[in-house]
């Protein structure tokens, strides 16, 4: 049974919103939750402690790289950045996002059964 | 990453995860503190809004782990509890695989250490054999054995060469050793100087013969073998130093040598310094084996080269008497083929070695698919488990991996118990080996065979459970959960899997039943063969031998030989007793030598054909059951009256004469000094060198002549092989009497080599009937596995087609048409696997051409014969199952539904 993934989500989304985030500007862990719930309206309700296997899956991959460093309230974060292969990564895994829900609204969409 | 730096970077990372869900909490919880909350509160909120704390660790952790060890051993847990569960099915496959384990490490240590391990001697690679042949040498031309050195060439070879640390030659024998409890006869080894600095191994007590030892007229110590060291003298180690009787001459023990020490191929009891007085050598007298030790770095081409190059200095430096040309071998184009020593040791063993090797090879795959078809059955019955797991979460990965787990576990616990049966397997064999197996002291486990026993095991357990476990690990494995493992319509892919492996065994049984075929018509083509004596349980042989410390007259030395023979055949039950200088098989070394016929021309009159030569006696045929094709057999008065006479193989007679009556009366002999000897009588063709080899042509000569051996006074062949005929053959009461017959003439005369012609000839036929007996039991094996696969898979459709044959019936169906149905999928699948095994057999019996005699490798008679038992041993594994589904009962058949 695989435990690490929150079931509100699908596998990836995490991954492929911190990777949005990071293209934005380069963040610690706590910076990028506080980032989701804020630009999400509080509409994913995603437990802190989640960030961190994803973060570590992407570090595994390459797709990110994080350093020690000192954040603007000035208190020792790791802070993660995006690679050339994370970017690329990202465009993959959005503009296939893109269309599964092109396709979910589609088949949703009122009229037409 | 790579793996091996992530495993050293994976302590950081650890560390930095921890400190960075450490420094989270702390931001969170001044944060929280910052709007206002009480620092206890504040540290649950974070806390809660921060999840299970120690999971997300852990799983963060998890994403660089390989699977982990805790999973494995659930996994092994889980697989063994599976095991227990199956009792009947463990040991099914567990007996199955270790059998097969276990049969295969046992001719691999075999193969291993006769085959592969370097020879038991220091830098063992720079060991060479100094053959040589000599295609321009007509006659004996196919010098089976390469033409040997003579004592000239190794004094030439020895002081010239530039690519040899140390070379020596030797040569096998006899000797009787006398003074100690009854005369006895021991198998020696003569020595030049060099052969021990070659093979380079210490004694194990005492000195090795020294460069003194070799002195002609010198002092002439002996060494003892190890293992007549403690026969003879109980492994007293004050031996060394003492005076032995060999020969009737005194000699002193220089040292013994190290348990299971050979020189080359070759075990005795003594070793005799070969002592050659260079001062009266000749060219002549290719009698001896060489061997060398090469420098480091030379290479065999080099050391051929070398060779070549001395051959013109031994021609210029050595003659072969006065009014001789010393240069007429250039007509032999002597030619040097330098071997590995290994090679030489091991000899023509290694064809059967590894055709047992393949053989046994294949029915490991025969049994581990058998097994794999056992599994694919259990792993059906237990879908419904599958899918629960699959439906709970389990990844098609870890599904694999315990699958492959419990499988792996099978076979390891097979290789254990394999390892066991190895053992005993391995006597076995030695057992049943063919006689005389060379190293066959070297035979032990070592680290090699037990990690191909462990690799073998691994390989087997991988292999049983990689089919199941791909095939049902997978998504679809979902389905079965929701028909309750009811569903029949995916039968037809889920039997492919199983149909394949029952074709892969029909296969691979044909092959090895062709084999074994081919081997039972070379048997019965060799027992056709008349190999020159009649009626071999009741043929008596020993060997003789009268040194002539001894006795040194030769007309005396003739005289006891008669007078023996007289005893021999005064003894009761015996009919006739006769004597040769060796019978057919036996594989003593022969004589051979030029021969000139009268009427014939020879350019040079040194150039003439060369030929093997025997010494018979009178009354010898007629004993031996050798028949006498044209004129007479030599008279003892023939023999003690020195007169001129030969008798010669049908074959020569035929070469030189074109038939054997017209040979009568021709003139031969050997050199141009010698009278000419007529031609008396014509000889059946006897298979001198084993029922494969050709019968070559032959020479007999009287036992007792002037001339002999190129001495110009009359001598006597002083060893000879004695042959009685009797129904008591082979008796020990039989033997006593024959012993005391000899002894009653000379009781200082050891008996040797004792052993009826059955004996011989069994020996003679042991490479072949050893692969006979191993091929059969592997293809019987294969055989009774494809039999229980074909049955297995078929009954198991029956059982599953339940439903739709009851519906067939039900609907008019006729019994013999259910059984016709049943029989027909059979059939379909043996016909498959014998079209493919025909076809792989085709190839691969080419590889036992060498062992094959008398038939074809690809013997039409024996794959169609192979090919026909094989369907029709299918059709009777079907039949059961098929007889069994005309017997469903509709009714029965469809409540299930």
């Amino acid at each position: 049974m695989k435990k690490t993934e929150q079931r509100d989500l699908f596998p990836g989304a995490l991954e492929m919103m911190i990777l949005r985030i990071l293209r934005r500007k380069p963040s610690h862990g706590y910076a990028l939750v506080q980032h989701i719930k804020r630009t999400s309206h509080d509409l994913l309700q995603i437990e802190e402690g989640s960030l961190y296997p994803a973060l570590q899956r992407l570090l595994k991959e390459e797709l990110v790289k994080a350093e020690w460093g000192v954040s603007s309230t000035n208190r020792r974060v790791r802070i993660y950045r995006l690679t050339a292969a994370g970017a690329k990564h990202l465009e993959r895994e959005v503009s296939s996002f893109e269309r599964m829900l092109e396709g979910i609204t589609r088949v949703l969409a009122p009229g037409e059964s | 990453m790579s793996w091996l730096k992530q495993f050293f970077l994976r302590r950081r990372i650890y560390g930095d995860l921890s400190e960075e869900i450490r420094e989270h909490l702390e931001e969170k919880i001044d944060e929280l503190v910052a709007e206002g909350m009480s620092r206890k509160e504040a540290t649950a909120a974070a806390r809660r809004a921060f999840g299970n704390l120690t999971l997300t660790e852990e799983d963060s952790r998890n994403v660089w782990r390989w699977p982990s060890v805790q999973e494995l051993l659930a996994d092994v847990r889980y697989g063994l509890r599976a095991l227990r569960h199956n009792l009947m099915f463990t040991a099914v496959a567990l007996l199955t695989i270790a059998i097969g384990i276990g049969a295969n490490a046992a001719v691999f240590s075999v193969v291993n250490s006769v085959l592969l391990k370097p020879l038991n001697y220091p830098n063992a690679e720079q060991l060479v054999s100094l053959h040589q042949i000599a295609p321009g040498a007509p006659g004996l031309a196919d010098f089976e054995n390469g033409l040997h050195l003579s004592a000239s060439m190794y004094f030439t070879y020895a002081e010239h060469n530039r690519t040899f640390q140390s070379l020596g030659v030797w040569d096998t024998g006899t000797a009787s050793v006398t003074g100690l409890a009854e005369p006895e006869q021991v198998r020696t080894v003569e020595v030049s100087d060099g052969v021990l600095q070659v093979l380079d191994v210490p004694p194990a007590v005492g000195r090795w013969l020294s460069e003194a030892d070799q002195v002609p007229r010198g002092p002439q110590r002996v060494m003892l073998s190890y293992g007549y060291w403690q026969r003879r003298f109980g492994g007293d180690r004050s031996v060394v130093g003492r005076n032995i009787t060999v020969d009737a001459r005194p000699r002193e023990v220089a040292g013994v040598t190290h348990k299971g020490f050979r020189l080359v191929d070759t075990d005795f009891d003594v070793m005799v310094p070969l002592a050659f007085d260079s001062s009266n050598l000749i060219l002549a007298g290719f009698g001896f084996e060489g061997v060398a030790r090469v420098k480091p770095r030379v290479t065999i081409a080099e050391a051929n080269a070398d060779l070549t190059r001395m051959l013109p200095i031994w021609m210029d430096s050595w003659t072969n008497g006065p009014g001789t040309n010393p240069h007429f071998y250039e007509t032999w184009k002597i030619t040097p083929m330098i071997r590995p020593l290994k090679r030489e040791v091991i000899g023509n063993v290694s064809d059967v070695l590894w055709v047992v090797m393949g053989t046994i090879g294949l029915v490991m795959l025969v049994a581990c698919a058998n097994v794999t078809n056992l599994f694919l059955v259990r792993i059906e019955a237990r879908q419904q488990e599958l899918a629960v797991r699959a439906a709970l979460g389990a990844s098609r990965g870890r599904m694999v991996r315990g699958l492959l787990v419990e499988s792996v576990m099978l076979g390891l616990l097979g290789g254990v118990l394999g390892a066991a049966f190895a053992y005993a397997g391995v006597h076995l064999l030695l057992a049943i080996g063919p006689a005389n197996l060379p190293r066959l002291s070297e035979i032990s486990p070592n680290a090699r065979t037990l990690g191909f026993t462990l690799l073998l095991a691994l390989l087997s357990g991988l292999l049983l459970g990689l089919i199941p476990a791909l095939k049902y690990a997978g998504p679809r494995a979902s389905l079965a959960l929701r028909s309750g493992g009811r569903a029949a319509s995916a039968s037809r892919e889920r039997h492919r899997a199983r149909s394949i492996l029952v074709v892969g065994q029909v296969a691979m049984a044909l092959v090895l039943l062709v084999s074994a075929g081919l081997m039972i018509r070379t048997f019965q083509a060799l027992r056709t063969v008349d190999p020159g004596f009649t009626d071999a349980q009741h043929l008596q042989v020993m060997r003789i031998s009268i040194p002539a410390a001894l006795v040194a007259q030769p007309e005396k030395v003739l005289r006891i030989q008669n007078q023996i023979l007289e005893k021999l055949a005064a003894t009761p039950g015996v009919k006739s007793a006769g004597l040769v200088s060796e019978m057919p098989m036996e594989g003593f070394d022969s004589d051979w030598d030029c021969i000139f016929a009268q009427d014939k021309i020879y350019p040079d009159n040194v150039m003439a054909p060369l030929y093997l030569y025997k010494y018979i006696s009178p009354g010898f045929l007629q004993t031996a059951g050798t028949r006498l094709i044209a004129g007479r057999e030599f008279t003892w008065s023939d023999v003690y009256g020195l007169r001129p006479v030969v008798m010669i193989s049908e074959n020569l007679a035929r070469e030189m004469w074109g038939t054997p009556s017209a040979a009568l009366g021709k003139q031969l002999r050997e050199f141009s000094t010698m009278p000419w000897h007529e031609v008396i009588g014509v000889i059946q063709d006897v298979r001198e060198r084993g029922l494969q080899d050709k019968a070559p042509e032959i020479v007999y000569w009287p036992p007792m002549m002037e001339y002999l051996f190129g001495r110009k006074t009359a001598d006597t062949v002083r060893t000879e092989t004695f042959v009685a005929r009797s129904e008591r053959a082979g008796t020990e009461g039989f033997l006593n009497e024959v012993r005391q017959a000899v002894w009653s003439v000379n009781s200082n005369l050891p008996l040797a080599s004792v052993r009826t012609m059955q004996e011989v000839y069994d020996k003679s036929v042991s490479r072949t009937s050893f692969t006979l007996v191993m091929l059969g039991i592997a293809g019987a094996m294969a055989l009774t596995l494809g039999i229980i696969g074909i049955y297995g898979v078929i009954s198991y459709t029956v059982s599953q087609r339940k439903r739709e044959i009851g519906i067939r019936l039900a609907l008019g169906a006729q019994g013999g048409d259910v059984l016709q149905m049943v029989l027909k999928q059979g059939t379909k699948l043996a016909l498959v696997g014998v079209v493919i095994g025909i076809g792989a057999a085709f190839g691969l019996t080419r590889l036992m051409a060498n062992l094959l005699f008398g038939v074809t490798a690809h013997d039409p008679m024996t794959f169609a014969a192979v090919a026909a038992l094989l369907v029709l041993v299918a059709l009777l594994a079907c039949y059961i199952p098929a007889r069994r589904a005309t017997l469903v009962d509709p009714i029965v058949a469809l409540r299930y539904e």
